[in-house]
């Protein structure tokens, strides 16, 4: 057996590899070497320098966009985390019907980002009309607005890995806290969160870097609506990049500082919450 | 981003996929990308015809609507890239002139009915415009005869003005409001932060004795604000439910006799044509500059027909052969210009005005509502907007202008006022 995969190994790896390589290694190592360059079409570049990443620092709507991005992922983070937290506990007890619900509250995670913005702006609009406004004459309705629609879609996501961590627990664990005395409360931050945190970090994981990522939604719910004051980083990076004739560069660029931005906090999440996971 | 690329990269792939199935002749191919979605199937069509006929293959292809400089990235990054694509004028050209051929001496520049209508990069002619059009206010002749005016009353913004408020006024009475709502919804914002912007710009630039700046004065922002003023609060709805309100509100509202003016270009002829021919005529913005009563209307264009320069030579011999039988061929023309049953399969034309010797006379009565204003004497307005910075500038003047629409304060149209001059330096600087 073992002789066999020292053989044929190439057979089994090179295909994945390959696709690895053009889906993933050419073209990010082409951005970032674009992120340097003048360009309209990306096979046709001229190198400029660190002239695009000047611009991106004199540009005050990104700056916005990412103080908005980051205020953007921590709320979403915590009302996600919270509500599929407590989802999920309410759905590991004994009642009838929890795999309908659990079906249920997951179905918004199957529908698509763009008709989900539509259908969302329609409902806000709807009820917004009542008071003479609308979405996107203010950047706070489109706030939360995107916070509602991220949650009612991610919330079932979210719900279904705690319920795994939930239902991993051992029973002995929650036996021996119960014969010791411990209330109800007691045994949920003494027991049940520190067991749970290997589900708690990769949740959180999720969520945030969702949150920064967060593109599709955005663009149909708000468009960036009132005056790029809704805009989040995802979008600002595509609206410089289309936007404006010669930007192309700089869109690139805040690609990049993007990716580090993004790529740094997922990183120092994790460590903050891997340090509280406790062995089992 | 990274989500973003491997897409494009996946769509690049599966692009040239599909244009690597043609056989290579020696003729060369042509391969179109085609900015009109209305007219794709008329394309096709005449490709079909071309390609039966001369042996020559020819690939249409179309964008999505408001994804043509999207796909185009895309699509020109191949290594079969579009032979034939288009741009929207100067600041459109900014961006592809490199890979513009020079039409100079081409034999489509020779069937030109005038030189205006080419696209020039200092010496070279980067473009040709294939078809004219001409926008105005649409109006439905019924409704304004029971209002109890004429189009002949029209001949001035105050005249507008009053019949506009009178209309309002008696809007309980007569069942219908001057104008449709000027809907800040995506789908139908374009017609004012762009074609009613074109006004004041037109103005500006005429009295200046210019075409294209870096820095635009507003001189003329008053004016544009008094018939934004009379478009918002004189339209079928409050002027606070403008912003959701869509293209399709306003074309639905126009059709179903709720509104007398309805601004938009002859390219919407086919959305009206329900109220029948004699129904529906076209006014000239008027926004209430002086000497305004020789306004005509609104007449341009921005679809300019590029060759790409770095494509195979007998690639560019073929494109250029193309085109030229497009606006030469007796068939390829009626296509082009013809409406009704117009295609050899008997489908309707692409109803186009085109700016060339072999154009016929046009069967969409607002086409011909312009010319008549021409012959009357009156000046068309020219399009101004393709000088425009860039769309950043046009989303900017239109949020402004949605938010001002909801809030009608001296302070809100500073705003306006900002997103349009300040907007202007810094996009133009960029």
């Amino acid at each position: 057996m073992e002789k066999a995969i020292k053989k044929s190994w190439p057979f089994f790896v090179l295909p994945t590899l390959g696709a690895f390589i053009i889906g993933f290694i050419v073209p990010f190592a082409m951005g970032i070497w674009l992120s340097f360059c003048e360009f309209t079409t990306v096979t046709d570049a001229k190198f400029v320098g660190f002239s695009n990443y000047v611009k991106v620092f004199k540009d005050t709507v990104f700056l916005h966009s990412f103080w908005y991005t980051a205020l953007f992922a921590v709320v979403s983070l915590i009302v996600i985390n919270v509500i599929a937290f407590l989802l999920a506990m309410a759905l590991t007890r004994k009642m009838r019907g929890t795999n309908v619900f659990r079906t249920i509250f997951f179905m918004p995670n199957l529908i698509g980002g763009i008709v989900l913005g539509y259908i969302w702006q329609l409902i806000f609009d709807g009820i917004l009309q009542q008071y003479n406004t609308a979405l996107k004459l203010n950047e706070w309705f489109g706030f939360w607005g995107l916070v509602i629609l991220v949650a009612w879609q991610q919330i079932g996501y979210m719900m279904i890995i705690y319920i795994a961590g939930l239902q991993a627990i051992p029973d002995s664990v929650m036996e021996a806290s119960q014969i010791d005395g411990a209330n109800s409360v007691q045994k949920l931050f003494r027991v049940t969160i520190p067991m749970m945190m290997p589900s708690i970090t990769i949740c959180m994981f999720l969520s945030i870097t969702n949150g920064f990522k967060l593109f599709d939604q955005n663009l149909s719910l708000t468009a960036g609506q009132p005056m790029k004051m809704s805009e989040m980083m995802a979008l600002n990076i595509y609206n410089t990049f289309y936007g404006s004739v010669g930007y192309e560069g700089v869109g690139q660029a805040k690609a990049v500082i993007f990716f580090l931005v993004v790529i740094g906090i997922g990183l120092w999440q994790l460590k903050a919450t891997r340090s509280k996971e406790v062995q089992q | 981003m990274k989500k973003l690329l491997s897409v494009l990269l996946v769509s690049i792939m599966a692009l040239s996929l599909l244009a690597g199935c043609g056989a290579k002749e020696d003729k060369g191919s042509v391969y179109y990308l085609n900015f009109k979605p209305e007219q794709d199937k008329q394309w096709k069509e005449l490709a079909e015809i071309y390609t039966e006929k001369t042996g020559v293959e020819v690939i249409v292809e179309t964008a999505a609507s408001g994804q043509y400089e999207t796909t185009l990235k895309a699509a020109m990054a191949k290594s079969d890239a579009p032979t034939l694509f288009q741009v929207n004028g100067p600041v459109g050209l900014e961006a592809w002139k490199d890979y513009c051929y020079d039409l100079k001496g081409s034999d489509i520049a020779g069937q030109l009915s005038s030189e205006d209508f080419a696209l020039m990069d200092g010496d070279k002619m980067a473009g040709i415009a294939y078809v004219i059009e001409t926008y105005g206010i649409i109006y439905n002749k019924e409704l304004l005869q029971k209002a109890g005016y004429k189009a002949e009353d029209i001949k001035s913004f105050a005249d507008l003005k009053k019949v506009a408020e009178d209309i309002t006024k008696r809007k309980a009475e007569l069942g219908f409001a001057a104008f449709t709502s000027a809907g800040m919804d995506s789908s139908s914002d374009w017609r004012f932060k762009t074609h009613l912007a074109n006004l004041p710009i037109y103005y500006e630039y005429k009295a200046d004795g210019i075409g294209a700046t870096d820095a635009i004065k507003g001189t003329y922002l008053n004016e544009y604000r008094q018939i934004w003023d009379l478009y918002i609060n004189n339209a079928t709805c409050e002027p606070t439910a403008l912003a959701t309100k869509t293209g399709n509100d306003a074309v639905a509202e126009f059709t179903g006799k709720q509104a007398v003016f309805y601004q938009n270009g002859t390219w919407a002829y086919g959305d009206v044509a329900d109220l029948g021919d004699e129904n529906i005529g076209m006014l000239p913005i008027y926004i209430g500059v002086e000497g305004e009563e020789n306004q005509g209307l609104c007449t341009g264009t921005e679809n300019y027909w590029c060759v790409n320069g770095k494509a195979d030579e007998k690639d560019i011999k073929a494109t250029l052969d193309f085109i030229n039988w497009c606006v030469t061929d007796e068939v390829a023309v009626k296509a082009m210009c013809g409406t009704e049953k117009a295609m050899p399969s008997g489908e309707a034309g692409m109803g186009f005005v085109i700016p060339f010797k072999a154009c016929l006379e046009s069967t969409n009565p607002l086409v011909n509502q312009a010319s008549e204003y021409v012959a009357n004497g009156a000046t068309s307005v020219s399009w101004n907007f393709p000088t425009m910075p860039s769309e950043d500038w046009k989303n900017g003047v239109g949020s402004a202008l949605t938010l001002y629409a909801a809030e009608q304060t001296d302070a809100k149209w500073e705003d306006v006022v900002k997103a349009f001059v300040d907007g202007w330096k810094t996009e133009a600087a960029k």
